[in-house]
């Protein structure tokens, strides 16, 4: 019994270190198809996480939330985005605000933030939750890294995703947390209105590119 | 049995109403049989929320109505009724002058009763899950509004809102994630742990410190919702390119919904008592808000983003009472969050008008409308006094009592509390002299072309709040205050 435990906590720790890692990857990429092809990474290692998680808590319902994760996120929307990447003639390189190399470091220092934040103040919780918990909000913060340091629209989405899938990480570790298929298909729509958006922008011919500095320029004070 | 029980209770009218009638709304082609409808379903949905007072359900799993909740639900119900009536007359003017088309008038109606419905059940729900999911949909639902002209400004100004919004509830959910955590253990696996009346009754047990990382995440989370500096820079663009109901339900309702939710958590703190205060982070970044808003109304040249900001500065007050907290500034700040609401619903009817009159949003295009427009541009001047803190209106009367109570307990922050209203008040003003009092534009002075029903619909909302705001600033109903002392209890 003992060894089990051991066993299923060493597994989910690993799968939660591999969506770690996917998230460092996702920062170091200068081309946005190997951005695409490492998120598809990062989701597949959430859909184990996930079904990990449903075997061990004995929680049916979170392989629900890893067949979403598997079907949406892994195969549908990186698939997608590929297509309105050809499809639109984005740039293929990723534009940084950031150095590659900084950004990193950066990197480096939110992990180290995140645990120690989190440890010391789940003292009382289980080994397992605190470690995920620890994994889970270093991906949420490489995810917002992302976010702040890329500034192309589709590297952008792929930051906001990368986000969720360290969120979604967090409720699947939450033992017995109600509502998680709930809130995947939420953020699912959520995802999906986001590419619809990209599309829709592009056919309107509104925007020259989708480099957001585009929408910097006309915003708030130009009256 | 069961099926009597559920028609007895109001609140599931409440909630279905507002859902059936998005579903039918997007199937139905006529926009004027659909304007009429929407003012009909949220009058049913006003309606039912008054039978609150008279019958208030027992708290299940999901749903639950207290005596927080309730005046917001009653409150949310009544602006979106007012709303409609408005809505009508505005978007007929607008298919008029050819800015939307049918299709994109069914896609209006349905999205408003859908965004009603989220908001509702954003401010029901027992459950911490189910609320953010409410709120993740009432951002949805908005976008889609905010987008609906399709010119390139609604469109950024669409995109910006959904990106820096999603953020912000994805934030809030790992905030939710850690109150779950934190609950747990004391209330077992479960929907329990997520249920508001459970958790509050043994909040005391919860871990303190894992509560204060969660509160940072709500703060951050939803704050991003309630607009407040410096997470507020989707909020003017979103409220200024949108359609002008959609900006008078945005300011006067959603930022409501988000600040609702952010003090259900601090609800949760209070009760704990071992954390962290959560005061100090609420009180400066409602001081930063209405600083920067305040700054940024000097330069406004939009006339809906002037408004917006106006929005920013008394987010930032109703904030800054909630984390004074104590009996008076928790009172102070429910009854600003009332008087915001109608005051600013008020004025973005009003702006409706005046927009589509003149033509523009330029603030600088818009001169003389008390000369032009009497009725109208009085009522705007009332609302934009009311709104600047003029007494005897309701907004004055809740910003005396936040910036009192706040002299009694820390008179040094109160102190930069009355500058920042004072700058917010004279750039009010000031612009309000020109577009009030100065010469009229020649040449641009178009009355309302619509039948006479038309222009009472687009006035009436606007008198009616402005009404109620004069009444409640001259006399509060003893009951109401008794009311208001006992919610601002619970909220610690």
């Amino acid at each position: 019994m003992e060894q089990h435990q051991a066993l299923s906590y060493d597994v989910a720790h690993l799968i939660g270190a591999t969506v770690l890692m996917a998230g460092f990857g996702l920062l170091y990429q200068r081309r946005l198809f190997a951005v695409l092809n490492t998120f598809a990474f990062q989701a597949l290692a959430l859909a184990a996480a996930a079904a990990w998680q449903a075997r061990i808590q004995d929680a049916p319902h979170l392989y629900a939330t890893a067949a979403i994760a598997l079907v949406f996120k892994a195969l549908a929307v990186p698939f997608a985005l590929h297509w309105l990447v050809e499809k639109l003639g984005i740039h293929r390189t990723v534009e940084t605000a950031l150095s590659i190399g900084w950004t990193m470091i950066v990197g480096v220092a939110l992990v180290a933030l995140s645990i120690l934040l989190v440890l010391p103040v789940t003292a009382g919780a289980a080994a397992l939750t605190r470690e995920s918990l620890a994994l889970a909000m270093s991906v949420v913060l490489l995810g917002l890294l992302m976010m702040i340091t890329r500034h192309n629209a589709v590297t952008q989405v792929v930051g906001f995703m990368a986000l969720e899938n360290g969120l979604l990480l967090a409720a699947v570790s939450a033992k017995g947390m109600p509502l998680v298929v709930e809130i995947s298909i939420a953020f699912s729509v959520l995802v999906a209105m986001t590419l619809f958006g990209i599309f829709f922008f592009r056919i309107r011919e509104r925007f020259d590119t989708l480099d957001l500095h585009y929408l910097e320029t006309y915003r708030g004070d130009r009256h | 049995m069961i099926a009597s029980g559920l028609l007895h209770n109001p609140l599931l009218w409440i909630l279905s109403v507002p859902l059936a009638s998005a579903g039918f709304l997007a199937v139905l082609p006529n926009w004027r049989l659909a304007a009429a409808l929407n003012i009909v379903a949220s009058a049913g949905t006003f309606a039912a929320s008054l039978m609150l007072f008279v019958h208030r359900p027992e708290p299940t799993r999901l749903l639950f109505i207290d005596d927080f909740n309730i005046y917001l639900v009653v409150l949310t119900a009544f602006v979106a009724f007012t709303t409609t009536i408005f809505s009508a007359a505005y978007i007929g003017r607008e298919t008029e002058a050819q800015r939307l088309s049918p299709l994109h008038l069914r896609f209006y109606h349905s999205m408003y009763q859908a965004f009603v419905f989220t908001m509702l059940l954003a401010l029901t729900a027992n459950n911490t899950g189910v609320m953010w999911v409410a709120v993740e949909a009432a951002t949805l639902t908005t976008v889609l509004m905010v987008s609906l002209y399709r010119t390139r400004e609604a469109i950024e100004a669409a995109w910006k809102y959904f990106i820096l919004c999603s953020v912000g509830i994805g934030l809030a959910l790992f905030g939710t994630t850690l109150v779950y955590l934190a609950a747990q253990p004391v209330m077992g696996d479960g929907a329990d742990a997520m249920a508001w009346t459970l958790m509050i009754k043994r909040a005391g047990a919860f871990q303190p410190d894992l509560l204060n990382l969660a509160f940072v995440f709500v703060l951050v989370g939803y704050g991003t919702k309630v607009g407040l500096a410096p997470l507020h820079a989707w909020l003017p663009d979103a409220h200024a390119e949108g359609p002008t109901p959609i900006s008078a339900v945005l300011s006067g309702l959603l930022l409501n919904v988000a600040l609702y939710a952010l003090l259900r958590f601090k609800m949760l703190i209070a009760a704990n008592g071992h954390t962290l205060t959560p005061g100090p982070l609420m009180v400066m970044m409602g001081l930063s808000s209405l600083f920067l808003a305040a700054f940024m109304l000097y330069r406004r040249g939009d006339i809906k983003r002037l408004f917006a900001y106006s929005s920013i500065e008394h987010m930032g007050v109703i904030t800054f009472a909630f984390g004074m907290g104590g009996p008076l500034a928790n009172f102070a700040g429910l009854m600003h969050m009332t008087m915001h609401s109608l005051t600013k619903s008020a004025i973005f009817f009003a702006v409706g008008i005046i927009t589509q009159n003149a033509g523009t949003k330029s603030i600088a295009g818009i001169r003389g409308l008390t000369t032009t427009h009497p009725v109208l541009g009085w009522g705007f001047v009332v609302a934009v006094l009311a709104i600047a803190g003029l007494p005897p209106m309701g907004v004055f009367m809740s910003e005396f009592l936040v910036v009192t109570s706040t002299f009694a307990r820390e008179p040094l922050l109160a102190v930069p509390l009355i500058v920042g209203l004072l700058l917010a008040f004279g750039a009010l003003v000031s612009r309000l002299q020109g577009m009030a009092f100065g010469d009229p534009v020649p040449g641009v002075i178009v009355h309302g072309t619509g039948s006479r029903l038309a222009t009472i619909m687009a006035h009436l909302p606007l008198w009616a709040h402005m009404t109620l705001v004069v009444i409640a600033g001259l006399w509060l109903p003893a009951p109401l205050v008794a009311w208001f002392q006992a919610v601002a209890k619970l909220l610690g």
